[in-house]
């Protein structure tokens, strides 16, 4: 039960010990940008997932079963989804989440370096109840799941 | 959907309890209690009494899930963070906080509210921390959000598991204090003319519109919260203020007497349970 | 000043596990304000993860991330006491940067 589960007791404690020392060391954003792909800027301009997968990818994805997308029924609220995607698929080079019906479908994507797993949990904004998408680049082609949260507007709070 | 039989049921086991209290013109706190939790530990058998600080999220599996993904790293982590460093940060004339409490503010926050026999009034952690910051020469803060729920925060962490110790002096005062407490619970209000009971005695685990209603047994002690609707904290005062504005009824200004004392109440019948703040609510 | 960046990276066999919250608004650029006013778009854009000099994961984030990010994810390699790099640059150009320590 999360109340009892060691690490969050060491939230404060963990927060001194594992953090926090990253002053002085110069890091020179643009070197670092040119060791990974560039920021896909347009794949986050378009509006429809079939538009943002083309310029993101430009190639077509077909549905796997070996992609294993998770999220809620009915997400607690919009504003904070927990999503999270995994696969049995190997040579991952990459996974990418759309949520269908948001002003710009791309809400993120993920490089996978070799000896990283091909597994990411994040939180995502939905603006209404639509499609979320999961696409993992494998071996050059693309697989996907998909699957429908609920988002409903709040009522009073519980 | 709440359904008027169900509902006419629940208001007579705990106005039962209620009534033969009145009758015998003697508020009954101990009574109450053992009413109030066995009510709901019936109505949800499959659940542990600590289960009950939870909210909704012990109310509905999908939720329960997106929770447990969020507290791994939990949205109230920085509040936490910052209320630490706010409360060991000494005021303007050299004295901390610490000063102003039992134990230095460390592991006290289950023993609030408390009647203060002297003023013959109840004392919440909020209305005492603002007392021992103007006694030290510093402005008070907003009693809703920010600063107020970064230092409860970090009091209510220190408290983590510790089980809810309200008590009621043998004053009758204090009765009083804890019986309109009691009322201010089961009395409708607001153009919705809903009582706090309505949503969190007669359908916990219910949907109102698209949120599920958490039980009213133990629902102060994940305070302070960040809820995912304010995309922020906020305090026992800011629910309940919020909450009068959904009913469509007039908010107090927080720290009123009614809300101190509606807030003894509901700790006090939640006595035993553990505090579980801060916490994460939708 | 603190950084804005809260690690936690855990060893598990051959495996390290890594998580980080990091505080940032995450503003879309389509929310108004009190006075009616759009908040500018303030996001970040790339959060990069470094072992031994390697980038082990990169995050491309656009607005529809959730604000004050989280992520999760695990790579091969990585014991006790090594450190990771974090480091994260938004839209306006603003950037933070940490070392943690894997546990």
């Amino acid at each position: 039960m999360p109340l009892s589960h060691p690490s969050r007791r060491l939230i404060l404690q963990g927060a001194g010990s594992v953090a926090l020392f990253g002053l002085g060391v110069p890091f020179a954003v643009p070197a670092l940008a040119a060791a990974n792909d560039k920021y896909p800027e347009e794949a986050f301009k378009q509006k429809s997932d079939a538009d943002a997968i083309k310029a993101l990818y430009g190639k077509p994805h077909e549905a796997s079963d070996k992609v294993k997308l998770d999220a809620p029924e009915i997400a607690e609220n919009g504003a904070v989804v927990p999503v999270s995607a995994t696969t049995t698929l190997t040579d991952v080079t990459s996974i990418a989440f759309f949520v269908s019906e948001n002003p710009n479908a791309l809400a993120a994507r993920y490089q996978i370096p070799q000896g990283t797993a091909p597994s990411v949990a994040n939180r995502l904004k939905m603006a209404k109840t639509c499609n979320v998408i999961a696409i993992v680049e494998s071996g050059g082609k693309l697989y996907s799941a998909t699957k429908e949260v609920k988002v409903t507007v709040g009522g009073c709070g519980g | 959907m709440i359904r008027l039989a169900s509902l006419a049921l629940a208001l007579a086991a705990i106005s039962i309890a209620a009534l033969s209290a009145r009758a015998a013109d003697k508020p009954d706190p101990v009574g109450d209690a053992k009413t109030f939790q066995k009510f709901f530990t019936d109505k949800f058998p499959k659940l542990k009494p600590e289960d009950f600080v939870n909210g909704p999220y012990s109310m509905n599996e999908d939720l329960h899930r997106q929770w447990e993904e969020k507290e791994q790293f939990p949205p109230y982590e920085f509040a936490l963070e910052a209320g630490k460093e706010m409360f060991s940060k000494p005021f303007k004339n050299g004295k901390t906080y610490a000063d102003c409490f039992p134990n230095g503010g460390i592991g006290i926050r289950q023993d609030y509210p408390y009647f203060d026999e002297k003023e013959g009034k109840v004392i919440t952690l909020e209305l005492a921390l603002n007392r021992c910051r103007e006694a030290n020469g510093e402005a008070p803060i907003s009693y809703v959000r920010d600063d107020m729920a970064s230092l409860t925060a970090y009091m209510a962490y220190t408290s983590r598991g510790k089980p809810m110790s309200i008590k009621i002096p043998n004053d009758p005062r204090a009765l009083e204090a804890y019986q309109k407490g009691k009322e201010y619970f089961y009395t409708r209000r607001g153009q919705l003319n809903f009582s706090c009971a309505t949503c969190h005695v007669q359908s916990p685990g219910e949907r109102i519109r698209a949120e599920i209603l958490a039980p009213a047994l133990g629902i102060l002690n994940a305070m302070p919260i960040y809820r995912s609707e304010w995309s922020g904290m906020g305090t026992t005062s800011r629910r309940f203020t919020t909450c009068n504005s959904q009913i469509r009824g007039v908010p107090l200004e927080p720290q009123s007497e009614e809300y101190r004392d509606l807030e003894y109440y509901l700790s006090y019948v939640s006595n035993g349970l553990p505090i579980s703040g801060p916490g994460a609510r939708p | 000043m603190a950084s804005t960046i809260r690690v936690r990276a855990t060893s598990n066999g051959d495996t390290t596990e890594v998580q980080a919250l990091i505080q940032h608004p995450m503003d879309t650029g389509l929310v108004k304000d009190a006075q009616g006013q759009i908040i500018p778009a303030h996001f970040i854009q790339q959060l990069t993860f470094e072992h031994n000099g390697k980038s082990v994961f990169v995050a491309d984030w656009g607005p529809a991330v959730s604000k004050d990010p989280y992520v999760k994810f695990a790579f091969k390699g990585g014991a006790k006491g090594d450190e990771i790099k974090v480091s994260w640059v938004d839209n306006k150009g603003t950037s933070d940067a940490t070392t943690a320590k894997i546990q």
